[in-house]
């Protein structure tokens, strides 16, 4: 599906800094009944949100007020575990843009990637750094632009570069996902099919 | 000249064009679908007003979500209804081949690809499934993709996959009495880890790989994927030859005589260069099974636990962690455990060649009153064979029955769950927590084992009755 184009993002974030957060946790199998993209939302990190007489979890972070906006801070090893796309749809349906973290599983990152979420690469300690932002200041802001490949943090104008590949940043950019361009190659995708 | 692997050979002749600083454009023979991960793919086609681009090249069968038992019913959980109702609708519109509940051609997606004859040589094949690797048995490049994915095959028979790198196992001299392809398997993945395979695909070959038959050589790229790798393969030759032939959407006559001349050519180039080699000596392999909670973590079947002690301390703590979800204590014995359900079914073991060995194992004999017994065929066809050789009626004189096709037990997404802090042996895939149901706890066997199991309520050394 076309995503809206991401160019640049200015956000406060919510904290996450838990290492090895699988998909499992992320969307738990019982919820992948649905027909549609949407709704998954209500049921990102289902089983750490709410107890099992689906009672709100205080401690959790999703349910403090004081925490907000559309950059998800994780620690390493983020998505690690099952294929299911339906973890990038819960996070991006929740209203989240931005993933960062130190580390991604790959079939996680390509499909964040694929729903125009951004998953965003930093160094374990640029991690840190923004986890220390945030404990000082909830309401901190991160800024992270697609076009230069930075992420700063406001408050102290630290600023880190991250990895894209190339083809998919020019996705992101322009609002294109990769259904859009293979429609693109439609006569090349009919010549091949002639030849062989 | 440029030598090259089967791998190579393969996908080189599907690349439709190089994406500067991006994945190669692949174009996908054969598409499979299921309820599961395909609703959303074609309501993206939808939005976008597009319709399936090539209808005849996509199959689609129900299986996830499918109750094992009374078929013919209206399927009780509404969710799952929704899901198996909304493919046979998205089918119709899109004129997608189909095989419905109730039809003769139904059951799990890996199961039903190969005994239609979908799956054929020299070909590329996804579904939006993990275990899609199964069909590299055949000499296919077919690997497991997302929805986006499913949308894109759909949208134009084509994917956006950057090419794995290459790993080539070898597996050499004779296979044991009483010791499987599933056993194979399962010993490969415990010697290189369940991540050892991640961003390759991998080449089986070797003198024991080459003695087995389709069933079985299907049961090891099933689970490559379960190393981490993104999928296997087999080079085909005339076992698989002699499979493929006359069945359903395999190519006839003329086309037959061609297609075989062409894929005789698929084999690894002499002096081809692999990323990785590992050589395994069949001789080395016994029964196995799992006792943590990832397929890498299996061993023989009469061996000793590990203590974990040898592991850095990050390591052992998931070590440990592991033990305790499956309530088991280091530096004891897999041997005399009790059993409480056994499943036999899933893309990996549900075939007509597990369901013959295991009622060749029973008959005579009687089923352990402790231990619930799931036996799921993984197909209308694998069922019906069961019928006509009559092996329904051995299983029934020995205590057993047969259920009706599906993935059942092997993510329970239907009602067949294994229930919380219970054991079971299965012969599907995984192991995870929860996988076979909330607080569930696997041991992945082969056919074999489980039959031993279901026989004596413990899991039980399966050669002590050969
Ligand atoms: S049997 Fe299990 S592994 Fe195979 S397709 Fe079904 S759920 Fe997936």
């Amino acid at each position: 599906m076309a995503t809206e184009k991401f160019i640049t993002i200015e956000s406060s974030a919510i904290p996450l800094p838990i290492e090895n957060v699988d998909t499992d946790q992320i969307i738990p199998a019982r919820f992948l009944k649905a027909t549609t993209r949407n709704g998954f939302g209500e049921n990102l990190f289902r089983d750490w949100r709410y107890d099992k007489t689906n009672k709100k979890i205080d401690s959790f972070i999703l349910n403090n007020s004081k925490y907000s906006g559309k950059i998800l801070v994780g620690g390493k090893n983020f998505g690690s575990g099952s294929s299911r796309e339906h973890a990038a749809w819960a996070i991006a349906d929740y209203g989240f843009k931005v993933v960062v973290s130190s580390f991604f599983a790959d079939i996680f990152k390509n499909n964040t990637l694929n729903n125009g979420l951004l998953p965003v690469q930093v160094t374990d300690n640029f991690l840190k750094k923004i986890f220390d932002a945030i404990e000082k200041d909830a309401q901190t802001k991160l800024h992270v632009d697609l076009v230069n490949q930075t992420i700063t943090i406001k408050a102290t104008g630290e600023s880190e570069k991250f990895d894209i590949n190339p083809y998919k940043k020019t996705c992101l950019i322009n609002g294109y996902d990769d259904i859009d361009y293979l429609i693109s190659l439609k006569d090349k995708i009919e010549a091949f099919e002639k030849k062989s | 000249m440029n030598k090259k692997t089967l791998f190579d050979k393969i996908w080189d002749s599907h690349v439709v064009a190089e994406v500067e600083g991006g994945p190669s454009v692949l174009y996908i023979d054969r598409h499979l679908i299921h309820e599961v991960t395909s609703p959303q793919a074609f309501a993206g086609l939808d939005k976008r007003g597009i319709k399936v681009a090539r209808p005849s090249q996509t199959f689609a069968t129900p299986d996830h979500n499918v109750p094992t038992i009374d078929q013919h019913l209206i399927i009780r959980d509404e969710l799952s209804r929704t899901q198996v109702e909304k493919l046979t609708e998205n089918c119709n519109r899109h004129s997608v081949n189909l095989f419905g509940l109730g039809h003769p051609w139904q059951g799990v997606v890996h199961v039903v690809g190969p005994e239609l004859g979908i799956t054929l040589p020299g070909s590329t094949m996804v579904c939006g499934d993990s275990h899609t690797s199964t069909h590299g048995a055949f000499g296919a490049v077919a690997f497991g993709v997302g929805t986006s994915e499913v949308e894109m095959v759909l949208a134009t028979q084509c994917i956006m996959q950057p090419k794995p790198k290459k790993m080539l196992i070898e597996v050499n001299g004779k296979l044991g009495k009483g010791v499987t392809s599933k056993d194979i398997v399962l010993y490969i993945i415990s010697k290189i880890t369940a991540s050892g395979g991640t961003g390759y695909f991998i080449e089986f070959a070797g003198s024991a790989i080459r003695g087995l038959s389709m069933e079985a050589r299907m049961t090891i790229c099933n689970m490559s994927i379960e190393s981490g790798a993104r999928g296997g393969l087999i080079a085909p030759d005339d076992t698989t030859f002699e499979y493929v032939k006359g069945r359903e959407f395999a190519p006839k006559g003329a086309d037959w005589d061609k297609a075989v001349t062409y894929w005789k050519t698929l084999k690894t180039d002499e002096g081809a260069s692999f990323d990785k080699v590992f050589s395994f000596e069949a001789e080395d392999i016994e029964p196995m099974i799992t006792y943590g909670t990832n397929p890498g973590m299996g061993c023989k079947i009469s061996a000793t636990l590990p203590t974990g002690n040898d592991l850095t301390d990050n390591d052992k703590n998931t070590f440990l962690k592991s033990f305790a979800y499956m309530g088991i204590e280091p530096n004891t014995k897999m041997l005399g455990r009790k059993v409480d359900y056994v499943f036999v079914g899933s893309c990996t073991n549900g075939r007509i060649e597990d369901f013959r060995s295991f009622a060749a194992f029973v008959k005579g004999k009687q089923k352990a009153n402790n231990v619930v017994v799931w036996l799921v065929p993984g197909s209308k066809q694998v069922e019906k064979q069961c019928i006509a050789e009559g092996i329904d009626k051995q299983l029934a004189a020995a205590g057993f029955e047969l259920r009706q096709p599906g993935c059942s037990a092997c993510l329970a997404m239907n009602d067949d769950k294994v229930p919380e802090g219970k054991y079971a042996v299965a012969t599907s895939n995984r192991n995870f927590e929860g996988r076979q149901g909330p607080g569930s706890r696997t041991f992945l066997a082969s056919p074999l084992t489980a039959a031993a199991a279901a026989l004596t309520g413990v899991i039980t050394d399966p050669r002590n009755f050969l």
